[in-house]
């Protein structure tokens, strides 16, 4: 059974800024939030965990008025006033913002009038831009954002529309702010200041919930964490006295001890069989810049090979530009399979040397998502189902529903839409439809991003089956743990060049890390 | 409670199980709705019309005269489903009509190599059209509406702005009826055939389908359904050969009616079971994914955009065949027909939703209504304020429900049933699978999926 604690146990009589009480919320068919309680104090980041599905998102959805009153049942008593929301907007005015993992932020305008966006500052009934800008001025100034406030944020990073963002809040009076994933897109540099800016927010009254994957950031910046599986509040943690480290909290989300995160391998690996040389790709756009230089590396059969580097080293352009040229301008360089040269000048032809590429972004590149799983499990490679350009219904539900079975996609049957699968599902998903293309060489570009900790295990579980049939596999990614607890042989990227290739056994996260960030070559092994 | 299986299966009546009879795939559950309308639209006006609407004569009438309407409208959910628009249909329409018509009568052209050279006419500007949406990369919406000028002034510069007459063996193609052959019945024989024929062909379908599905491990709707289903489909079709074989002598099922059939046939099976009608759907859902899956998205577009001049020409030509003469004024506001159709057929604005057999129906909506409408004397001015408000209803309902997380009108009716009857024992895996075939059109037209839908379909990464 599920241990439902005291929210508050030792410190019950500290003032409370927010406490949701028995929420529950159903959908056709689904309870997805079952007597869940949360209770936030001032001044505190309070972090919410929980695997994917869990409920998280639909809870900060009943907190910021996204589900109105009335489509759930329990109490949200914010700054002691019972409150019913009926929208994001009575939400916000009283003081709750919610930052969703995707930006809501407008390319083609400015920061100031992002900022003031649907809240902009009147005066005789026209919008008054001085007083904006001054105001704006100020916001950024508040966040640590040094930038012009006419900018367009086409023209800023990720990271510091993250700030715009909180920008944006604080200029709603924000008592309460919600962080969606807030690091998910952010590099390491980015998110520490993100994160800095967080806590110096608690210090002038405002409080946080965080939803996080990174469980080392939790760790980090949170002063409670609540836990959240199957729609269950299972657990309030605190932070402090209840010394939580990462492996606790994983213990609480997935309601056992992950003993060991990565499978025991036992790799047989064979001679080289894919090589490139020299391979150099401009940017799309920018032509004097080149974001692969001169690389080269090798695969062999049944390796595993790590990717490292930090965002926009050149890791997912090397691999795009590989796959076909999908990605930037080919300038020069030779791939080599089986001692052979190979042309790869189109995705066509990728699949057919036996190329796959599972993109990090499985969402805009990887699926269609108004298509159920049998049709996307078999849309790389079609003609292995058809016969005269038919397809054939028969072969493909028999080749979808085995790869469901043996990748344990959760779904009652394969003619349900992807839309409908979870994040660690629709990866599934994903590696299902390109090991039905038969690939020699997968090319994994974050397998694992976005998804939960069960899910994670399955997946590295099926890439050690995977080198296990001799194929050759690329993973790329930024969890160096997960790097290393994987890879059998890891290369480093830094700004479009290797600069290092290591044993996995040989290497450590500092040692990686210093050849991710440095162009100084080292004499590779 | 126990009840076996198989006693439910044969002998148990399950209200979810009547939405089987009008399909079980997920798009055939989209076009329930759709077709719910037609047939009550048809109901509506057979009475108001006293029985004028369902007579042979006003039936040969409405198939004739609004076949390259529907023929358009298999091109236009095409081009819709990759995620474009073609506005040049009815130009392009009126530019091969006067080209065919101006060959036929200053050259002397035979009549087959005129529909021929229809054809290529098309299929040329139809390359051209392709060659800069999908090559150049202009908008379909630009080149269209460019192509909408030019081919209308083409149209009236090779005509002069006149009307030109075509030879009588041409107009069969938009004229013609299946000929009187064999004994006198009192009906048009090869009319009966071709009930005949049809009939035999949905129950061998039906009859593979339900094999199909046993070998693909799912079980199959009960048999009653099956049978319902077969009979009601042989009911209305044999009744329709019935009225088309009983016009007025000399006319029958019209070849216009034939090839429009022919064609959504063909089109039915390019879209749903092949390679290239998969790609598009690939296309239109997500192009970026497709590519990176290996499908030419551009030569996609342009087989898309020229296929859909070349059923443009087509439809030109029947039209001119109809009528006699290719003129100015052929053609005009047909493209807005066309995507009406497929609008109220089910397909979705941003592309990669769509089916032939919805914007059939969808066009059947519009087509019926106006013809009940003209019946009924009610006036042009009238007929185009009720068209608009009809599809402006039909897709803002199908957008609504699809707010509510309902997936259909239909679904809602039967949802309703089902609840209001909880004596009726209700097997674990029928509604199970009922839910879950919807789920996939909680996907609003965008491409995102509704907050309100289950959770299952809300995805945090």
């Amino acid at each position: 059974m599920v241990r439902q604690d005291d929210p508050r146990p030792a410190f019950s009589s500290d003032p409370i800024i927010l406490e949701m009480r028995s929420i529950t919320k159903e959908f056709p068919g689904v309870k997805a939030l079952s007597d869940v309680s949360l209770t936030v104090r001032p001044n505190e980041i309070h972090a919410i965990c929980g695997e994917n599905g869990a409920g998280k998102s639909t809870l900060m959805k009943v907190l910021s008025g996204v589900y109105p009153y009335g489509t759930y049942t329990g109490t949200i008593t914010f700054q002691n006033e019972e409150c019913r929301f009926k929208d994001i907007k009575s939400s916000e005015n009283a003081g709750i913002v919610i930052i969703h993992q995707e930006l809501a932020l407008i390319p083609e305008l400015s920061i100031t009038e992002n900022i003031f966006l649907g809240n902009e500052p009147t005066r005789f009934g026209s919008i008054d831009w001085p007083q904006a800008k001054r105001r704006a001025i100020e916001l950024l100034a508040r966040v640590g954002l040094e930038d012009d406030p006419d900018t367009q944020i086409k023209n800023i990073g990720v990271g510091k529309q993250q700030l715009v963002e909180i920008a944006k809040a604080l200029n709603k009076s924000v008592k309460l702010l919600i962080l969606d994933e807030p690091t998910a897109a952010l590099n390491e540099t980015d998110s520490q200041h993100l994160l800095d800016l967080i806590r110096g927010l608690k210090s002038k009254g405002v409080s946080s919930i965080m939803i996080s994957h990174k469980l080392n950031e939790i760790e980090q910046v949170a002063d409670s964490i609540t836990i959240i599986r199957d729609g269950k509040t299972i657990e309030t943690l605190n932070v402090k006295a209840d010394g939580v480290n990462e492996d606790r909290i994983i213990r609480g989300m997935v309601g056992r001890t992950l003993e060991n995160r990565f499978p025991d391998r036992h790799p047989t690996i064979g001679e080289v069989f894919f090589e490139v040389k020299n391979w150099v790709v401009q940017h799309p756009q920018v032509t004097e810049r080149l974001v692969v230089k001169d690389s080269s590396f090798t695969v062999r059969r049944g390796e595993v090979v790590g990717f490292a580097g930090l965002m926009g080293a050149g890791r997912t352009e090397l691999a795009m530009s590989l796959f076909g040229r999908s990605y930037g301008t080919f300038i020069s360089g030779q791939v080599f399979k089986d001692g052979k040269q190979i042309q790869l000048r189109n995705v066509t032809e990728a699949i057919d040397h036996g190329l796959a590429y599972v993109s990090e972004d499985r969402k805009a590149l990887g699926l269609n998502l108004l298509d159920d799983i049998k049709r996307s499990i078999v849309s790389a490679k079609l003609s292995k189902i058809s016969r005269a350009d038919v397809v054939n219904d028969v072969d493909e539900y028999q080749v979808s529903e085995s790869y469901r079975r043996s990748l344990r996609i959760k779904t009652p049957t394969v003619n349900e839409g992807v839309s409908t699968l979870s994040g660690g599902n629709q990866q599934k998903v994903v590696l299902a439809k390109w090991m039905f293309t038969d690939p020699d060489l997968l090319i994994l570009d974050e397998p694992t991003r976005g998804i939960d900790v069960g899910a994670k295990a399955e997946i590295y579980g099926i890439i050690r089956d995977l080198a296990a049939q001799g194929k050759g596999i690329i993973m790329i990614s930024s969890e160096l743990p997960e790097l290393l607890g994987v890879s059998d042989r890891i290369y480093t990227i830094f700004e479009g060049t290797i600069t290092n290739d290591i044993l996995a056994s040989q290497a450590d996260p500092e040692t990686l890390m210093r050849s991710m960030t440095s162009t100084k070559r080292k004499v590779l092994s | 409670m126990t009840v076996g299986p198989q006693t439910t299966e044969t002998s148990r009546f399950k209200i979810t199980d009547i939405k089987k009879v009008f399909g079980s795939g997920q798009s055939n559950l989209r076009q329930f709705g759709i077709l719910f309308s037609l047939i009550a639209i048809i109901a509506l006006f057979q009475v108001l019309t006293n029985g004028l609407t369902l007579s042979p004569g006003n039936l040969i009438n409405l198939v004739s005269q609004y076949a390259y309407i529907l023929i358009l409208a298999i091109g236009m959910v095409m081009v819709i489903i990759a995620g474009h628009i073609d506005l040049s249909v009815g130009s392009v329409a009126a530019f091969v009509g006067i080209v065919v018509a101006s060959a036929m009568a200053d050259w002397g052209l035979p009549w087959p190599l005129g529909i021929v050279l229809g054809l290529v006419v098309g299929a040329a500007i139809g390359a051209w059209q392709g060659l800069w949406v999908a090559y150049v990369g202009v908008p379909a919406f630009i080149v269209t509406l460019a192509g909408m000028l030019i081919f209308r002034g083409g149209n009236q510069l090779i005509g002069n702005a006149n009307t030109i007459a075509v030879p009588e063996g041409f107009t069969s193609i938009g004229a013609g009826y299946l000929p009187e052959v064999g004994p006198n019945t009192g009906y048009n024989n090869l009319t009966l055939l071709v009930g005949l024929a049809l009939s035999l062909a949905v129950i061998i379908s039906e009859w593979r389908s339900r094999r199909t599905q046993r070998s693909m491990g799912s079980v199959p709707a009960p048999v009653w359904v099956s049978l319902v289903k077969v009979i009601v489909l042989v009911f209305v079709i044999g009744y329709a050969a019935v009225l088309f074989a009983s016009g007025r002598v000399g006319t029958s099922l019209p070849i216009s009616g034939i090839i429009l059939g022919v064609l959504v046939l063909i089109y039915a099976f390019i879209t749903r079971n092949t390679i290239f009608g998969r790609h598009i759907y690939a296309v239109g859902g997500n192009k970026h994914a497709a590519e990176l899956s290996g499908v030419n998205s551009r030569r996609v577009n342009f087989l898309v955009m020229m296929n859909m001049s070349i059923l443009a020409a087509l439809a030109g030509m029947i039209f001119v065949a109809r009528s006699q003469a290719s003129g100015p004024q052929d053609g005009l506001g047909w493209e807005l027909d066309a995507i009406a159709a497929v609008f109220i057929g089910g397909a979705a604005v941003s592309g990669g939703i769509g089916t032939v057999a919805g914007s059939i129906i969808g066009g059947l909506v519009m087509a019926v209504l106006n013809n009940g409408l003209q019946l009924l004397g009610v006036g042009s001015d009238r007929v185009q304020i009720i068209k608009g408000l009809v599809l402006l209803i039909a897709v803002g309902l199908d957008v609504w429900n699809k707010t509510q997380g309902r997936p259909s009108i239909s679904g809602l009716l039967t949802r309703r049933f089902g609840s209001t009857k909880p004596a009726a024992p209700v097997q674990f895996e029928a509604p199970q699978i009922e839910t879950i075939s919807e789920a996939p059109e909680k996907v609003l037209p965008n491409g995102g999926t509704p907050d309100s839908a289950r959770p299952g379909a809300v995805t945090r990464n």
